[in-house]
């Protein structure tokens, strides 16, 4: 009985020193994200041009955004860029994490080499970017034309603006290449040995032993890559001077809805975006997590 | 026997020193591609304004040579026979006149027929008028007072509550911990307009508090990452320390905290880096110039002068080398943490 009042008044204390110590992050709960969250999604149904308060007009913001081409526009242009850069920056590090896996000389040097990009700040990356990308006087174009291929004239043409982003992107890898490459030094050496034992091409060994063990860190990166992608913005904002030009090529999803919200002073209709592209994001990675099961191999787990 | 298994050594051998070799040939091709644009960058910074948009494109940077008569400065040229000159007038048509250096005759030519005289060299004009064009130390200041703060409110609040989720038993944790990570899920778009209102209420707009004091209130992504290293701390260690009378703020700040050095310094590290790179948090908060970050400072810059790209890249290279040199001092902690996080849990 008395150990039993102990352990209670233990308990006690503890709830309360636990509640102390979680108090920050609390508040922060309540104050950035519970009442943010909710109030955002009456926001959404709200016509709120912020220096008024919000007045409720039902589903006319959804309504309205389901017929806005711009809506549709931006919705392809993130779509697109998540489709392609997604992949594309997977594969190039993991060809650049299997490359200096390879136990060569001045691997740490190489390494360096293409994992500091990836710490240069977004906008004088995309500065930087700008200028290599340039039609006329760029250094890429430079480089092409000396290697006699064709030249592009990227962000400068509606058609080429996306593709010139999506190999920007491809600069930025360097952290999923780590990642990579720390997961390679896990996969059992013997089963590398077992299966040249057994006749095992480079190429078998490759998608039979490293790509199944890779799978988790795949799945990880391509998880996160889609996120990211789906809210790609600072890039296309700094490099189009926050117009996502030319002919809203680069118009992406989180750029037309800081548009809505910060230039064009629809509040409403920019939390009613927010949570179309919340309900996208949550579909997708549901949808991921759902098939994972058929191509990511747990191989430690029991 | 034994000349086929020397023969079957040998290829093997051969094989290796193959996939050696084309190791090597994509590294250095990708280490080039990877390099290129930081040295296309310095290499800009450095060029004079009348050679850089040119084609096709000088790569290291070229100054171009003067020559002083009576007292004025005059650009080199070299005509097609090799004689120097500089221009004395310049005439419609593309039709100059010019003067040889070693007292020739004055005469009269194309300007196609003049190659400007240049050697490389480091031109440092762009930084100084770069870095006067925005108001460079100014926003640097504001940089470093928004990052210094993000720091100290990060490592605070989100050692505080991992300690509590981590350290501490107590209902209702677990719920706590699994409502935190849920909200890394959530967009911060959605979440971007209501706070916006929220600051704008408190008259917080156009100053650093919206930038800052959220770092007070922790960091889901952070205090993750921080339960997680306290979870390997032995229980023990704290059960003696709370038998010898200790409370749990002094094992925090006693045992803990010092513990997880390496832990916290990354942290620290992440968040400096972060509050230096942000451009939406400033873009949204920030009005007035002089209180702008570097990072909204360059794109405004960029906005105003697109085409001046000799002065755009001297003042992206002073926005990225403070964090390239913090990576070499820190690059052990740094890519710990970088494969820590793709660890899969």
């Amino acid at each position: 009985m008395k150990q039993m009042r102990k352990k209670s008044s233990i308990d006690r204390q503890n709830t309360r020193n636990g509640l102390l110590f979680c108090s920050p992050v609390l508040m922060g709960l309540l104050v950035f994200t519970l009442y943010p969250v909710i109030s955002s999604l009456y926001y959404s149904f709200c016509d709120y041009p912020m220096l008024k308060p919000p007045v409720w007009v039902g589903l006319s913001n959804y309504r309205a955004l389901f017929a806005d081409p711009i809506f549709y526009t931006s919705l392809y242009n993130t779509a697109f860029y998540a489709a392609f850069a997604t992949p594309l920056g997977i594969i190039v590090a993991f060809v650049l994490a299997l490359l200096l896996n390879q136990k060569v000389k001045g691997m740490a040097i190489f390494r360096t080499m293409f994992f500091v990009p990836s710490i240069v700040p977004m906008v004088a990356g995309s500065v930087l970017w700008l200028w290599l990308l340039n039609p006329q006087y760029g250094l890429i174009n430079a480089v092409l034309g000396a290697m006699h291929l064709p030249q592009f004239r990227w962000m400068a043409d509606p058609a080429q603006a996306k593709p010139a982003l999506i190999v920007m992107s491809t600069w930025g890898i360097g952290g999923w290449m780590l990642i990579y490459l720390a997961g390679l030094q896990d996969v059992p050496q013997e089963l590398y040995e077992a299966s040249e034992m057994d006749g095992a091409s480079a190429w078998q060994r490759m998608w039979h032993v490293t790509v199944p063990f890779m799978s988790p860190h795949l799945f990880f990166t391509l998880v996160m890559g889609f996120i990211g992608a789906a809210q790609y913005f600072t890039q296309a904002f700094v490099m189009t001077n926050g117009q996502g030009g030319p002919v809203d090529s680069t118009r992406f999803f989180s750029l037309y809805l800081f548009q809505n919200a910060f230039m064009y002073w629809k509040m409403g209709y920019a939390c009613a975006m927010a949570w179309i592209l919340f309900i996208v994001i949550l579909l997708f990675t549901t949808l991921l997590f759902k098939t994972s099961a058929r191509y990511v191999y747990y191989g430690g787990e029991k | 026997m034994c000349i086929m298994a020397e023969k079957s050594n040998r290829s093997a051998r051969a094989k290796k020193r193959l996939i050696t070799g084309i190791t090597y040939a994509a590294l250095i091709i990708f280490g080039t591609a990877f390099t290129l644009p930081f040295f296309w960058l310095l290499s800009t910074s450095f060029k004079p304004a009348s050679r850089i948009q040119k084609w096709p494109p000088d790569i290291l940077p070229m100054q171009i040579v003067q020559k002083k008569l009576k007292g004025n400065n005059y650009p080199l040229y070299t005509m097609k026979d090799g004689a120097r000159v500089v221009v004395t007038k310049h005439l419609p048509g593309a039709i100059v006149d010019v003067k040889p250096i070693d007292g020739g005759v004055s005469s009269r030519v194309s300007a196609d027929d003049l190659t400007q005289v240049v050697k490389p060299g480091l031109n440092w004009s762009n930084y100084t008028l770069g870095l006067a064009s925005i108001p460079f130390f100014q926003q640097l200041k504001n940089t470093l007072v928004v990052c210094v703060i993000s720091v100290i409110g990060t490592l605070f609040s989100c050692s505080l509550v991992a300690y509590g989720l981590s350290k501490i038993e107590w209902k209702g944790r677990n719920l706590l911990f699994m409502i935190l990570l849920s909200t890394m899920m959530l967009p911060y778009q959605v979440i971007m307009v209501p706070i916006f209102a929220i600051f704008v209420k408190l008259r917080w707009v156009d100053t650093f508090l919206p930038l800052t004091v959220p770092t007070f209130l922790g960091n889901a992504f952070f205090i993750f990452l921080l339960r997680q290293f306290f979870m390997t701390i032995p229980k023990d260690l704290s059960e003696a320390a709370k038998l010898d009378g200790c409370s749990e703020f002094d094992i925090y700040r006693r045992l803990i905290l010092p513990l997880s050095k390496p832990a916290l310094a990354m942290v620290g590290l992440w968040t400096f880096m972060g509050a230096w790179n942000d451009f939406l948090g400033p873009l949204i908060y920030l009005m007035d110039e002089r209180r702008y970050t570097l990072s909204l400072g360059l794109a405004m810059f960029l906005g105003q002068y697109g085409n001046e790209y000799g002065k755009l890249m001297a003042v992206s290279t002073v926005v990225t080398i403070p964090i390239i040199v913090l990576f070499f001092f820190t690059q052990k902690t740094f890519i710990q943490g970088i494969t820590m996080t793709g660890m899969k849990q």
